[in-house]
């Protein structure tokens, strides 16, 4: 499990090296044909920052060598914002005086119909808070079952499940799964979850080992930046996790998303660092550098501009047109969102910014046809 | 140098050696001395499993020295199944080098027979080495069903054409979950110091020192070629040079100033 690696890991020290790393650093990792974790570090010090635009040519000639000139694009539904969790962080917080609401198969219907009126999207990614008596495995599995006619690729992003419940839902079509562990850092996501079952850090970053061992063949990682301070020490602890992952479970493709805090979004928490785009730039471009294959998503977390043009610069993933609270699309179009999108242009109007930029939106990569026949464990 | 550990046993020296192709059993013993290895591969074909004087047998029989029954000559997985139970009475050793080649001209493993293989004598006990195809995917399947090492080609036996399939032995060593035994193809030490540079665990050489004009020097200069790569590969290789300068015109992260 990789919460023994983790363990063996120290927080300060790599903190340490990352700060120390130079410009000799950086220009090994580059040139190395297979970088290591170390060389990552580099990649995402400070000491980086003048190859900023040297670091953007090799994710660029990397993605095109692995995906072409394509991003896939995706499109997330809201099933319910009902949450036990007590994340500081979240609109969703179990605190808070909210209507909340969970979809029924009628309204989960309504919502796919009127996806589908938006763009011709087969990427589904299904979202829960964690309420497992009204919105467990059985809820997911009727989600999964009524939105497979309608779409080829169903991921979803919900609480950490077990072994068998991940096994459970690929027989219900489920070919993916996200999951954000928010930070690596052992105490202080204590801190940031302190009630509910989120607060279980061994049982949160060990999610992905059952993910693995239930087969799932797509897992998708991320750490939630503004948490912690020591951002690159946070993001270093995913680049071992992936690694990690990877060696354990090879039949499994990854992908990584980077999503960002804004200040006073959702009202009270406020983040402990802010990411500038030419870091959140610098960051990506050093994953792709590092990990050639790995998919790299970006939400509507993001400006219009800064999509476009990471776009032909790393990303591979990209969500439009996003609703991000339960029954936007077409049922309740005004509850509240759990972040604000910062990309609010139409599914059209980003496949043609797209296309300006050279790049080809791709709708289906994936067909349900492969998530049949599923034997466990495989 | 960091010792080797396969079926529990350890090994200080990286070099394994094939026992055929020699011109007597005494010039053989003399480059298995030479070459300080602590592993030989010994052919049951070549064998008289009965006679416990066999001359090859005697001359390879020797405090420290592993012994590595293979089954070359088999041509698929129950045959192989059954020679690996007679090799373990003849030789009394778990270790077992699986080599299923049912081409007689270019001794090219069968993939699909050698995976089978090697599940049905992890299950049985064995120590199975499996010489295979320099096929990651292979390589990931072995490992799970519990080969304690993998031995992907660098070129066909007997070539001594070096490290043909460098590319995908790079993956495999990536990759590798248990040790990587480059066989077969290596005909030179530059080749065998190559693979160990690129990480190989170990190397198993034959004809390349068999048929060489004076076997023991060669084996002798083996031993050192495989010393002085892997002690390449532990000490880091530098990275080679690439042109990092960014090119001036029109550049791609103007748009975030």
């Amino acid at each position: 499990m990789f919460s023994d690696e983790l363990a063996r890991l120290s927080w300060d020290d790599t903190t340490a090296a990352i700060a120390a790393k130079t410009a000799d650093d950086v220009e090994r990792a580059l040139r190395r044909p297979k970088p290591t974790v170390d060389d990552f570090m580099a990649l995402i010090s400070p000491a980086a920052e003048p190859y900023l635009e040297i670091m953007a040519r090799l994710s660029r000639r990397y993605t095109e060598e692995r995906f072409g000139r394509t991003v896939s694009l995706f499109i997330p539904l809201y099933l319910t914002n009902s949450c036990t969790n007590s994340c500081v962080y979240c609109g969703f917080h179990v605190a808070n005086k909210m209507p909340r609401t969970i979809l029924t198969p009628a309204e989960m219907e309504r919502e796919y119909a009127a996806i589908k009126e938006l763009g011709p999207f087969e990427n589904l990614l299904l979202v829960t808070g964690e309420n497992p008596a009204k919105a467990g495995v059985p809820y997911l599995a009727k989600a999964l079952d009524l939105a497979k006619p309608h779409f080829s690729n169903l991921k979803i992003e919900v609480m950490p499940l077990a072994t068998e419940e991940y096994a459970e839902l690929r027989r219900h079509g489920m070919n993916g799964v996200i999951c954000f562990q928010e930070t690596y850092h052992r105490d202080n996501y204590k801190s940031y979850h302190p009630r509910g079952m989120k607060s279980n850090f061994e049982w949160r970053v060990n999610g992905f080992d059952r993910m693995g061992q239930a087969g799932v063949h797509s897992i998708g990682m991320g750490v939630l930046i503004g948490l912690e301070k020591e951002w690159r020490t946070d993001l270093t602890m995913m680049a071992y996790h992936l690694r990690y992952l990877q060696h354990h479970y090879w039949r499994t493709k990854y992908s990584v998303n980077f999503p960002r805090m804004c200040p006073a979004e959702n009202g009270g928490f406020q983040p402990n660092c802010l990411m500038t785009d030419r870091e959140l730039a610098q960051l990506t471009f050093a994953m792709r550098i590092f990990d050639h294959d790995v998919d790299i998503s970006y939400s509507t977390r993001e400006l219009p501009a800064f999509r476009d043009h990471m776009a032909t610069l790393g990303v591979t993933t990209m969500s439009a047109g996003s609703r991000t609270e339960p029954g936007g699309y077409a049922c309740y179009p005004e509850a509240l969102e759990q972040f604000e999108v910062s990309d609010p242009r139409s599914v059209d109007e980003v496949v043609n910014a797209l296309k300006t930029m050279g790049v080809e939106p791709v709708w289906k990569d994936w067909d349900s046809v492969f998530d049949k026949h599923l034997s466990d464990g495989r | 140098m960091s010792d080797l550990i396969i079926g529990g046993r350890t090994f200080r020296s990286r070099l394994f050696l094939g026992t055929g192709k020699f011109r007597s059993n005494r010039e053989m013993a003399a480059a298995i001395a030479a070459s300080g290895t602590e592993m030989v591969t010994v052919a049951m074909k070549r064998i008289e499993t009965t006679n416990a004087s066999d001359d090859m047998l005697v001359h390879v029989q020797r405090d420290g020295l592993q012994l590595l029954p293979n089954t070359s000559g088999v041509r698929d997985a129950e045959e192989a199944v059954f020679a690996a139970q007679l090799s373990r009475e003849a030789f009394g050793t778990n270790f077992l080098k699986l080599e299923i080649h049912p081409d007689p001209r270019y001794l090219l493993p069968d993939s699909t027979e050698t995976l089978r293989a090697t599940e049905e004598l992890v299950k049985l006990g064995f120590v199975v080495l499996p010489y295979c195809a320099a096929d990651p995917t292979l390589c990931k399947r072995l490992a799970e069903a519990g080969a304690a090492a993998v031995m992907p080609l660098g070129a066909p036996i007997g070539t001594n054409l070096g490290l043909r399939t460098r590319d995908f032995l790079q993956i495999i060593i990536e990759q590798a979950t248990v040790p990587v035994v480059v066989d077969a193809g290596i005909g030179a030490p530059s080749h065998a110091a190559e693979a160990m540079e690129m990480g190989a665990d170990a190397c198993l050489v034959n004809t390349a020192i068999a048929v060489a004009g004076q076997p023991a020097a060669m084996a002798a200069a083996f031993k050192q070629a495989v010393e002085a790569g892997r002690q390449a590969f532990e000490a880091v290789l530098p990275v080679q040079a690439a042109n990092l300068r960014a090119e001036a015109s029109s550049p791609l992260t103007a748009f975030l100033d």
